[in-house]
């Protein structure tokens, strides 16, 4: 049996495309200009207008926070945001909290604390921290847990960001209880001796 | 997404013209929902109407008689975070902070939080019918993937539920929502905000088209010392309700003098039923009755298969929000977001 | 019973640099967002392609019609199967390295639908939004075949199974039976017969599959920034497809933000990107969207039976053990399931089976752990299940059973300290407080269960090459091809090359991810430490051997009639063993003897000697606390306690992290992890983040892991086993065998969500 599906136009007499307009956003302390129309998100605005390529794609709907710049000190998933509609704002990306030669404390605990793998959702694990720390809200490791969620971590290093962002938070003051390393010493190899 | 253009309205009555001067026209808040809804073209507006400039919607301010306005611009963060808002409305900060994420929060507005769209998998997918997004070509959901999907007040056209946290304990305090239209402002009380989906289920709520919602008014009772919502999720944070329940009582000794209470997760809108309501004023708290509320509750439920668990374990969660908040001495945490996971 | 021929590790114990928690190197470039990933490339003038997917699971592209879209300004071009030329004719030249058996996919070929978002056209434009928009108003006629099947079970009960044929790199057919099994069970005192289930599984590693192609206009000459494994092997399936050479067709891949698997196979967005650039003879990008990730290989959905009997103190007196799995219409894509058991446990009377049925879906991919999460959640649960009816406690249940050989194949394990993570683990879990009663544990609302689980994994090595460069200042540079998807290769290289030559770390650069390094493997199997490792340690002896000889040539030589065997390398410094004060500058070497650099390549292999006399294997205990609310059915995974033993710990700061990756893979799949696949429409549909659940940072509570190190001479050079898969094991059956312990109630079907325990 066969039936006729259609993946038709959505719409039968499609928009014209919008213009492009000049749009002056303020990031990292300096204003940028860019030719853009109004569909663009200020995400897609920093990785393929301003190379700034540091705040991640990882699914373009704010489902996990891989995209997160601070904006006028608060934390916020780019790409759900108009690059338009973010003129006037302070905006602070990964590149504006220290560069790879000037980090900031919150960059160099993710990597004394091994806070990443892959390393592709730490640039919006570090702002979102950065954004908790703004906020002043939470304390606790539950309460870091919980104003940390916004950020997926495919790799699986949630304990080592809690162990960092706890660490900045508090001044390297706070233990977390969150997890230890055991290493059991090397024996003689037992095939020989068994069996 | 489709090409648009985009008006930065400076002003209510401005942003009310520029919408109605455009065709295919739609208002940008926060965005949190409408660019991921273009982003998959299931919302094709040809003009955006931005608000984000509207500064004088983005107050939260007393009203006479003890109640409070929440602007329709506020963000969500900053409303769970007023004050105000953690003192004598203590329930709605905790139901805002156990939806989505501290970024979403930010940027997301009051005013946009009630126009969220469903999560149905299939309203989301242009491959597959969906009544509510492609009007008569037909639910996919009802023999289809239907976890996240509704068992109360569904009709055969759609079984789609509403996805805020907020709005469920909006429900529950009675707020007001105020709108400016065409024709001038209005009020519309919170229980007729949402609708169900009957035949229209494209319709999610009875805005008129170009109405713009200014504020959300909070009575003055906020249930402040015996409340509760309890959020039942797949993971601990970042999820959707499979089913959540808002609880506010006024509390006399053991004895129910008011209770409001709605649930999120199972119907097409915040879900109250006045008449369990009265089962418990008057009443002294009792596991007893709390199940003989949460039968009453889903009488008329309707499980599709996959979603069939949402009646026992809305009834459940019924149970123990109204036990949490009884017993709200006992249980009271300092962190009221981290309360709402069992 | 065994003799152990016993050879001193070529790398000494008592290293300064090997098994000390180093820091990455590339991290600054990480947390700074200076590290680039595939689609970070912004080559200039860049065209964008957005790749259109298919509606339907089954039928046929009647009509595209491209007009309305190309008619929009700064549309490139739509390729369809209408208009790509036909690069190769056979499909032979679409395998890659670890193509299983059958036709791969060859994307935009044939008018036919073989399953749903398969990839149909890709339309190419000036800006990423453009392309987005105009993939939206492209009109596709479809003929649409109803007559498809998406649902395994179905396939299962209709007889479509079939032995999984042999032909995928790796594939282990089942054990042969021994014994009598089926007789062994009638007659055992305590048996256990359960059907354990899973459903598909997508990878979704954060960055999402992407390539740039840099035109470099220059005849055909390209940079090819790809997501992937393994660069090598993208650009052999490049060079046969497109006929190109590998100066043509040069992949570059340094940053690869997670793969898991997904990255092993080239995805359809590489293949996209270089049509349109060689077409177009132009740069262009091609990302998937979150969306379209669910269109590229997943962890089969596989029904697993097995049967289980112990007599009355426990010895196990019958293993049978049968998978069934998806694959494909037109690829047997194949995992080693049921062996695992077989290694695990001794047991006289065996039966195993593994069969595939074809549906509907796209080809099935390796997923962290392919094939042994999958066994070690349905055998270790079984365990769990008759230890209660034994009335022995789980964890003495393994050890009553517990093999030193491997019993599949009658060999000794090169090593294999398993009972030792029995132990450690337990201790430092506190398992002896456990009660074994189920429902015996609370904590206010919540019932308390404490569960674990054994896995096993494959000590795997394969080829590989390196190059060196040791330059006059004392720097040295190591090179190879192979891929970091965040297990951390550029740390562990660096630490082995610093090593190897007694340098300083932050004198070592190790430099991976390009066709034009020295060839080295896809990172899978957990094989990259061993392989690569080897390679590197090979090739920095080599540069070595060259210092010690122009050592040898300066005047007065303290070294003058050493053997290279007799000589350490330490603090930048070669030293005779036999007298330290006989010692030479390394940078005092290389000045007198007026070379600008010493150079090596060189390359490692596995010992097939020792392949044939060993089995080798990491293994693993995993022991978990679970809360669950009693009347709501919430599950907490609150303790984790993941002992490893995996041989050497080469850099137990990020070897700690695979193992913490993995076991939040083992919550993930246990609690969380399912596509939902809707059987009338053929179609994933909760296609997307918010709705394929994986774990958050609330999720995730307190995890030990204990590495129980083994010296093991037999199974490479450098003694290490991999880390990359073995942490998974064993976490979804202990969380699976707490929440029996904890509420009585036996789930067999992943995952555990709350409906399950109502």
């Amino acid at each position: 049996m066969s039936l006729h599906f259609i993946q038709e136009p959505l719409d039968h007499t499609p928009p014209a495309i919008a213009p492009t307009q000049p749009v002056t956003l303020h990031i990292n302390g300096e204003d940028h200009t860019i030719q853009i129309a109004p569909w663009t998100s200020l995400l897609d605005a920093l990785r393929e207008y301003l190379d700034l390529t540091g705040t991640k794609k990882g699914c373009d709907h704010g489902q996990c926070g891989a995209c997160t710049v601070l904006m006028d000190g608060k934390r916020i998933n780019s790409c759900l945001a108009l690059a338009t509609v973010y003129q006037g704002k302070q905006i602070t990306t990964i590149e504006g909290l220290g560069g790879e030669d000037d980090l900031s404390p919150l960059q160099q605990a993710f990597i004394d604390h091994d806070a990443f793998q892959c390393g592709y959702c730490t640039p919006g694990q570090i702002c979102s921290a950065q954004g908790l720390i703004n906020e002043g809200r939470a304390k606790t490791e539950d309460e870091v847990r919980e104003l940390m969620s916004g950020n997926l971590c495919r790799c699986g290093a949630y304990t080592n960001i809690l162990s960092a962002v706890m660490e900045v938070l508090h001044d390297g003051q706070v233990v977390v209880d969150n997890g230890t390393l055991v290493t059991i010493p090397m024996q003689p190899t037992q095939s020989s001796s068994v069996n | 997404m489709n090409s648009f253009t985009l008006t930065q309205a400076a002003a209510v009555d401005e942003a009310v013209s520029d919408f109605a001067g455009h065709t295919g026209a739609a208002y940008l808040g926060g965005g949190t929902n409408l660019i991921d809804l273009m982003k998959e073209n299931v919302s094709r507006p040809t003009h955006l109407t931005s608000l984000n400039h509207l500064s004088a919607l983005g107050q939260i301010e007393d009203l006479p008689g003890g109640g409070l306005r929440l602007g329709a611009l506020a963000t969500n963060a900053d409303t769970a975070w007023n004050p105000e808002v953690e003192v004598r409305y203590p329930l709605l900060s905790q139901t805002i902070l156990a939806g989505a994420t501290p970024q979403l929060r930010n940027m997301a507005t009051n005013g946009g939080n009630l126009l969220q769209r469903t999560r149905c998998y299939y309203f989301y997918d242009l491959a597959t019918p969906c009544n509510k997004r492609e009007p008569g070509t037909g639910c996919s959901a009802i023999n289809g993937m239907n976890r996240v999907c509704g068992v109360l007040g569904t009709s055969e056209s759609c079984i789609a539920t509403q996805p805020s946290d907020m709005c469920v304990a909006l429900a529950a305090l009675e707020a007001v929502v105020r709108v400016q239209g065409p024709n001038g402002e209005r009020t519309i009380k919170f229980e007729d905000f949402h609708r169900l989906p009957g035949d229209q289920p494209e319709l999610d709520n009875t805005l008129a088209p170009g109405e713009l919602i200014t504020a959300i008014d909070l009575p003055a009772q906020g249930y402040a010392k015996n409340f509760t919502y309890l959020k039942l999720r797949d993971r601990a944070s970042y999820a959707f309700a499979l089913v959540s329940v808002a609880v506010g009582l006024e509390m006399d000794g053991n004895t129910i003098k008011t209770a409001r209470f709605a649930l999120g997760g199972v119907a097409h809108k915040p879900w109250r039923d006045q008449a369990a309501e009265k089962m418990l004023e008057g009443q002294t708290a009792s596991p007893d009755l709390f199940r003989q509320v949460a039968a009453k509750v889903f009488e008329s439920a309707i499980g599709y298969g996959p979603n069939s668990f949402k009646i026992e374990l809305g009834k459940r969660a019924i149970v123990r929000a109204l036990k949490q908040a009884t017993e709200m001495d006992q249980a009271l945490d300092s962190n009221a977001f981290l309360n709402t996971n069992p | 019973m065994s003799q152990t021929i016993a050879t001193p590790p070529t790398v000494r114990l008592d290293s300064d640099v090997i098994g000390k928690p180093i820091s990455r190197p590339e991290g600054a470039a990480k947390v700074s967002g200076a590290a680039k990933y595939a689609a970070e490339y912004n080559v200039p003038n860049l065209w964008y392609g957005y790749i259109v997917d298919s509606p339907i699971a089954k039928g046929k592209i009647l009509k595209i019609d491209v007009d309305a879209v190309l008619a929009l300004p700064g549309v490139k071009q739509v390729f369809t199967h209408e208009n790509v030329p036909s690069f190769a004719w056979f499909d032979r030249s679409y395998k890659d390295d670890v193509a299983p058996g059958g036709s791969p996919f060859r994307p935009l070929h044939e008018p036919e639908i073989m399953f749903s978002q398969q990839p149909v056209a890709l339309v190419v434009a000036e800006t990423f939004e453009l392309a987005r928009y105009a993939a939206s108003i492209l009109r596709i006629d479809y003929e649409v075949d109803e007559n498809f099947n998406t649902d395994l079970e179905k396939a299962r009960a209709a007889g479509k199974g079939f032995d999984a044929p042999k032909g995928k790199t790796g594939f282990l057919p089942p054990p042969k039976p021994k014994g009598d099994a089926e007789g062994a069970f009638k007659a055992a005192p305590h048996q256990v017969t359960g059907e354990y289930t899973h459903h598909a599984q997508h990878h979704n590693p954060m960055e999402m599959f992407a390539t740039t192609v840099e035109w470099l206009g220059d005849g055909k000459k390209m940079n090819i920034y790809d997501k992937t494994q393994g660069a090598p092997n993208v650009q052999q399936y490049l060079r046969k497809i497109f006929s190109l050479s590998k100066e043509e067709a040069r992949v570059v891949s340094k940053f690869t933000g997670g793969a898991f698997g997904a990255g092993l196979r080239p995805q359809h967005q590489v293949f996209m990107a270089v049509m349109a650039a060689l077409e177009l003879e132009h740069s262009v990008r091609v990302s998937m969207t979150r969306q379209q990730m669910f269109s590229m290989g997943h962890r089969p959905h596989t029904i697993q039976d097995i049967k289980l009997a112990s007599d009355e103190q426990g010895y196990l007196q019958s293993l049978q053990h049968t998978a069934f799995a998806e694959t494909s219409q037109f690829e047997d894509e194949t995992e080693t399931v049921v062996n695992w058991s077989g290694i695990l446990y001794k047991c006289d009377n065996s039966k195993f089976g593994y069969e595939l049925a074809k549906i509907d879906v796209d080809t099935p991919a390796d997923m962290r752990a392919p094939g042994a999460a999958t066994g070690s959640f349905a055998i270790e649960c079984a365990v769990d299940e008759l230890s209660y009816k034994a009335g022995v406690d789980p964890l003495e249940f393994r050890l009553l059973n517990y093999t030193y050989s491997d019993p599949t194949e009658n060999k000794p394990f090169s090593s294999k300290r398993l009972i030792d993570c029995y132990h450690e683990g337990a201790k430092r879990f506190g398992w002896e407080q456990r009660n074994p009663e189920p429902r015996s544990m609370r904590e206010g609302n919540m019932l308390v269960g404490w569960g674990m689980g054994t896995g096993c994994w494959d000590a795997s090595m394969q080829k590989a090459a390196a190059k060196a460069s040791l330059s006059a200042d004392g720097k040295l540079t190591v090179h190879s091809a192979t891929n970091d998807q965040g297990a951390g290769t550029y740390v562990i290289m660096t630490q082995i090359a610093a090593q190897t030559l007694g340098l300083p770390l932050d004198q070592v650069t190790f430099v991976l991810g390009d066709t034009n390094l020295p060839e080295a493997p896809l990172q899978g199997g957990s094989w990259t430490a061993a392989s690569v490792g080897s390679a590197v340690q090979a090739t920095c002896q080599e540069v070595g051997k060259k210092l010690l000889k122009l050592a040898q040539k300066m005047d007065n030589s303290p070294l003058d009639g050493v053997a290279f065997e007799d000589v350490q390398f330490a603090d930048g410094h070669m030293r005779a063993n036999e007298d330290i004060t006989k010692s030479v500058a390394i940078t005092e070497v290389l000045a007198t003897s007026g070379e600008a650099a010493v150079e090596a390549e060189s390359s490692a292999q596995p010992n097939p000697i020792n392949m044939l006399k060993y089995s080798m294997h990491s293994h693993n205990a995993a022991f978990v606390e679970v809360k669950v609310d009693e009347d709501l059915g919430t599950i907490h995974v609150t303790r984790v306690v993941n002992a490893v033993a995996a041989g050497r710990i080469l850099n137990p700061k990020t070897a700690r992290s695979q193992v913490l990756g993995g076991t939040v893979w083992g919550i993930s799949m246990a609690l969380m992890e399912e596509a939902y696949l809707d059987n009338n429409l053929g179609r994933y549909m909760n296609h997307n983040y918010a709705e394929y659940h994986v774990p958050v940072n609330a999720d995730i509570h307190k995890i030990d892991v204990i590495f129980v190190e083994e010296e093991d001479d037999h199974v490479n050079p450098l003694g290490v086993k991999g880390v990359g898969e073995i942490g998974m094991l064993g976490v979804a059956a202990a969380i699976a065998n707490a929440v029996y312990h904890a509420t009585g109630k036996r789930v067999r079907d992943l995952p555990l969500t709350i409906d399950k325990l109502l």
